[in-house]
């Protein structure tokens, strides 16, 4: 008996990855790990290898011939609808007359081997007649091309303002995407059923979408077709969407061969077929005071959204969101454009675009600060939310919660910042090289779905009567340790120990209609619909002993593995099997939705976000001004987390989230040319952050204050997307560095990401207009 | 392909016949024929380090290597680390560090530690991060891996130093 223990394993607690000793000795399944079952085929995707082009013809008798090919199916062989497109319609399975980017799906073939089935797509031949691609944002934006609508957020008198104001500049930044490069790659396994249906392994963020998208595809309802996924190796946004045509295509072979289909990608075909996190071009005006104050801006937003629309309405959005990041602008116009490109349409990357609004804002704060000669730290203070009438965002929600003033006083404690700076300063005018620069730059991050219907979520929970549980939730595990966050609320609302909840896999058969596990939100909600279907047995069971007790319910006190009613005492397996023999039900369904959201698209107000997660990184850098290299020295975060479930998982998501930014901003170069060829499609030409990558010196740490104001699942708060954006501080840190290479006089025009290729142009560019600037002043005299 | 090559491994210790295909790499062999599935097909193209296997103490690229060059080799993969119920110093320290998130790297980081640790038992720091940095991982911020491989490397030490062998 325990009952003068606490509970150890529940909530607040660093435990380990419930994974974690399957992750160690290899036992952890991915689908491709699955043993397939007798007679499993093998797809290969016969692709596009034009950006845009009519089909003229499609022969595939070749591929059918060859040998081990068992089915090949293009759009025809589709018995429902040829769509696997999230919310628009616009993506379809296989093409039919039209091409739209390089690696679109045509056929498939399914074969007994990998090899057989990657050999005989070789053998299909699709003739074009080629039209005009176009690949990027300048081109679309000439062309008038767009996939959707253009969009506006405005409050105040942006263009009075600026005409008004005492200062006023212009700039422009484009910012590159960037691939999920998870490791394990996209992957599906159809196995057909009895009645026509359809088992899907998918390695998914999404299998409500994927179950409805192949149901579809296959002219079967919903309740035709379950997907099941325990774990992914790695999402990232990148399986929200995309895994649907893998499994669609999986699934349309198997109901044509009768047998079971696995449709695994090659890394290289992955990155050419899959949506990536968009580019973006932003301009803008904007007219401060003295003191760097912002007084009006306009910013123009253009993404490079891809051949479709896919998630493109609600990231675009949320790049406008952000576009305030955590600064308070009176007088704001921002226009978002939705370029169409023949290159593959992009898709959700984690940050959903926040990251790319937030560097436009982070730039402007550097421009302002080098055009006045003010600290940039000080133009950030200046502009931060906070104080009368200054709490207004450009969709006119009122942040309440803000802690930005007190965790940059902390953080540019912690990390000496002034001094540091002073520093910095003397060292750039003797060091004639090597040249260095800081940067603080905060994170302040919408919490919710900004598409509002997307905010709710279930969970399944089953107490058996020998006293053990068996849960499962909407929400998927891509790494991050959502599930034994779950579990620990779980266990904490049983008060019973974690490892006797046992956590299983996502399965549309248990928790129908779930949101993907995106947007942040996997701990929020199907945390606190885990612990509302918890809650509802542990009241049926308060009520049973307070029968058996002879008291109220109200009475009855629930400890660590003992319940006390009246003069009875039950550990949780006894009250378990007691109440079963009294007939009470120990299975429930439990619900979320969040509550307060509202937002009017048309009118572009509201409260999209239930409430916002901050943080805020100080980076050092070193440039080498002959090379353009660059080392990371020193980089401090500050986040806040608001009470952690798991500190040491949010530890892991601080780290992580900040060095998948940091890839982005700096090393991470996606190159198309001009035909709309992706040219970086496999590690070898892309470069991920690698272990030697991390900065030299590093100090993070969750911010001790941090409480959630909403009534989150135990005052917690989101921590998948935030820190990606803490890798701003590294970007701004190189641009500081290249000012002070220039002596502070002119401001980089540098572009993400900072490759050495692009510091050292950028550079260039800095030191032509300073002789340029020269000459005009000598010329002026 | 046809299978049509014999082959003699020794894989966790336990000798193996087998008839493998000219274009088999040893990581096929262990996935399609002996579903030993540890090592996982990341890039296949031996950037990544997902599929890293020992071949006789030597961490390598699975994919790469050609499954019909290895006869009379000894394949660790994985699965063959741990002795029956105990795991090897490398697995406990990277449990105890908590050093994986989605887990798809894991094998691998730990098959390349424990190479590196029966190479270098008194590997530094910097050392370990050199080391490392051939395997990627997208999710942590490598230092928890970093830590993991620090404190095998000092159990390692304590218990003679034979830990990758």
């Amino acid at each position: 008996m325990s009952r003068s223990r606490k509970l150890t394993s529940g909530v607040k607690q660093s435990l380990p990855h419930d994974s974690a000793h399957k992750h160690v000795s290899g036992e952890a399944l991915y689908i491709d790990d699955i043993p397939e079952p007798p007679g499993t085929l093998f797809a290969a995707f016969g692709m596009s290898e034009k950006a845009h082009a009519e089909i003229t013809g499609i022969n595939l008798s070749k591929a059918k011939a060859a040998p081990g090919v068992v089915a090949v199916a293009a759009a025809e062989d589709i018995p429902g609808d040829n769509n696997c497109a999230p919310v628009f319609g616009d993506d379809p399975i296989f093409a039919e007359a039209l091409v739209e980017y390089v690696g679109q799906s045509i056929f498939a073939v399914a074969a007994e081997t990998v090899e057989q089935a990657r050999r005989a797509a070789r053998l299909g031949r699709v003739t074009f007649k080629e039209r005009k691609p176009v690949v990027t944002i300048d081109e679309a934006m000439a062309a008038k091309s767009f996939i959707l609508p253009p969009y506006t957020m405005q409050r105040g008198q942006s263009s009075r303002a600026l005409s008004r104001a005492k200062h006023r500049i212009q700039g422009r930044v484009e910012i590159g995407g960037q691939d999920q490069f998870y490791l394990e790659g996209h992957i599906a396994l159809a196995v057909p059923q009895e009645d026509g249906d359809m088992v899907i392994y998918s390695s998914s963020q999404n299998p409500s979408e994927v179950q409805h998208l192949v149901a579809h595809a296959l002219g079967l309802s919903s309740n035709a077709v379950t997907v099941e996924v325990r774990r992914m190796g790695g999402g990232f946004g990148g399986k929200e969407t995309q895994p649907a045509l893998y499994a669609c295509i999986a699934a349309v072979l198997a109901r044509k061969t009768g047998r079971p289909v696995k449709a695994r990608v090659d890394r290289d075909d992955d990155m050419i077929m899959t949506g990536k996190r968009h580019e973006f071009v932003t301009t803008w005006d904007v007219g401060f005071d003295d003191r760097g104050r912002i007084e009006g801006i306009e910013f123009d937003l253009a993404a490079r959204c891809g051949m479709s629309a896919d998630l493109s309405l609600a990231i675009c959005d949320r790049a406008m969101f952000h576009s305030d990041n955590a600064y308070y602008l009176s007088n704001v116009t921002i226009v978002s454009h939705r370029c169409k490109t023949n290159t593959v349409s992009n898709t959700a990357f984690r940050g959903f675009g926040g990251p790319q609004g937030m560097v436009g804002i982070e730039r402007v704060m550097d421009e302002i600060a080098f055009t006045l000669g003010l600290d940039p730290l000080d133009v950030r203070r200046a502009n931060l939310y906070g104080g009368k009438g200054r709490n207004i965002t450009p969709y006119h929600m009122t942040v309440e919660d803000n802690v930005l003033p007190e965790l940059f006083d902390e953080l540019e404690k912690t990390s000496r910042y002034r001094k540091r700076r002073r520093e910095i300063e003397s060292w750039n005018r003797t060091s004639p090289v090597l040249k260095r620069g800081i940067s603080l730059t905060p994170v302040k991050f919408g919490i919710s779905f900004t598409t509002t219907f997307l905010n709710q979520a279930g969970a399944l929970v089953h107490v058996y009567n020998d006293g053990s549980v068996h849960l499962n939730h909407g929400g998927t595990e891509m790494g991050p340790g959502l599930f034994v966050k779950v579990a620990q609320i779980v266990a904490e609302e049983f008060q019973i120990d974690v490892d006797r909840v046992k956590i299983t896999a996502t399965n549309t058969g248990k928790v129908p209609n779930t949101s993907a596990t995106a947007a942040s939100s996997g701990t929020d909600m199907n945390g606190m619909a885990a612990k509302n279907g918890a809650r509802t047995i542990r009241d049926r069971m308060a009520a049973f002993a307070a029968d058996m007790g002879g008291c109220r319910k109200a009475e009855v006190v629930w400890g660590y593995d003992a319940i006390r009613a009246g003069k009875k005492r039950f550990t949780f397996a006894e009250l378990t099997k007691a109440a079963y023999l009294g007939r009470v039900q120990l299975s429930a369904a439990g619900f979320y939705a969040t509550p307060k959201i509202h937002y009017d698209r048309d009118k572009a107000t509201g409260r999209p976000f239930y409430y916002f997660a901050y943080g805020a990184s100080v980076s050092e850098v070193m440039i080498d001004t002959l090379t353009g290299e660059y080392k990371v020295l020193r980089t401090d975060i500050l986040h806040d987390v608001g009470e952690s479930i798991n500190p040491a998982m949010d530890i892991g998501q601080i780290e992580g989230g900040f060095l998948q930014g940091m890839g982005w901003l700096t090393m991470e170069e996606l190159w198309w040319d001009k035909a709309g060829n992706l040219k970086t499609h496999a590690p070898s030409t892309y470069k991920i952050p690698a272990a030697s990558d991390w900065p030299e010196k590093f100090d993070v740490r969750i911010f001790e204050r941090g409480r959630n104001k909403e009534a989150t699942i135990h005052r917690s708060k989101a921590v998948g997307e935030p820190p990606l954006m803490l890798a701003i501080s590294v970007f701004s840190a190189i641009g500081d560095a290249l000012a002070g290479a220039c002596g502070h006089q002119i401001s980089p025009d540098l572009n993400a990401p900072a490759t050495p290729e692009e510091v050292l142009l950028t550079l260039e560019d800095m030191r032509a207009r300073l002789s340029a600037g020269a000459g005009l002043a000598e010329a002026a005299e | 392909m046809t299978r049509n090559i014999p082959v003699s491994l020794e894989i966790n210790g336990d000798p193996h016949d087998l008839r493998v295909a000219l274009s088999d790499s040893i990581l096929d062999v262990l996935r399609d024929q002996l579903q030993l599935t540890g090592a996982k097909r990341g890039c296949n193209q031996g950037v990544c380090g997902a599929c890293t296997v020992l071949v006789d103490g030597r961490a390598v690229r699975g994919c790469l290597t050609n499954a019909a060059a290895c006869e009379g080799e000894a394949v660790t993969t994985v699965e063959g680390l741990a002795e029956g119920l105990t795991l090897h110093p490398v697995q406990e320290a990277f449990v105890e560090a908590g050093a994986m998130q989605c887990g798809f790297c894991t094998p691998g980081m730990v098959l390349a530690t424990a190479a590196l640790l029966s190479e270098n038992p008194t590997a530094s720091r910097e050392d370990v991060v050199q080391a490392l940095s051939s395997n990627l991982c997208r999710c942590s911020g490598y230092q928890v891996i970093i830590d993991a491989a620090l404190a095998a490397l000092e159990t390692g030490v304590e218990i003679g130093g034979e830990a990758g062998a």
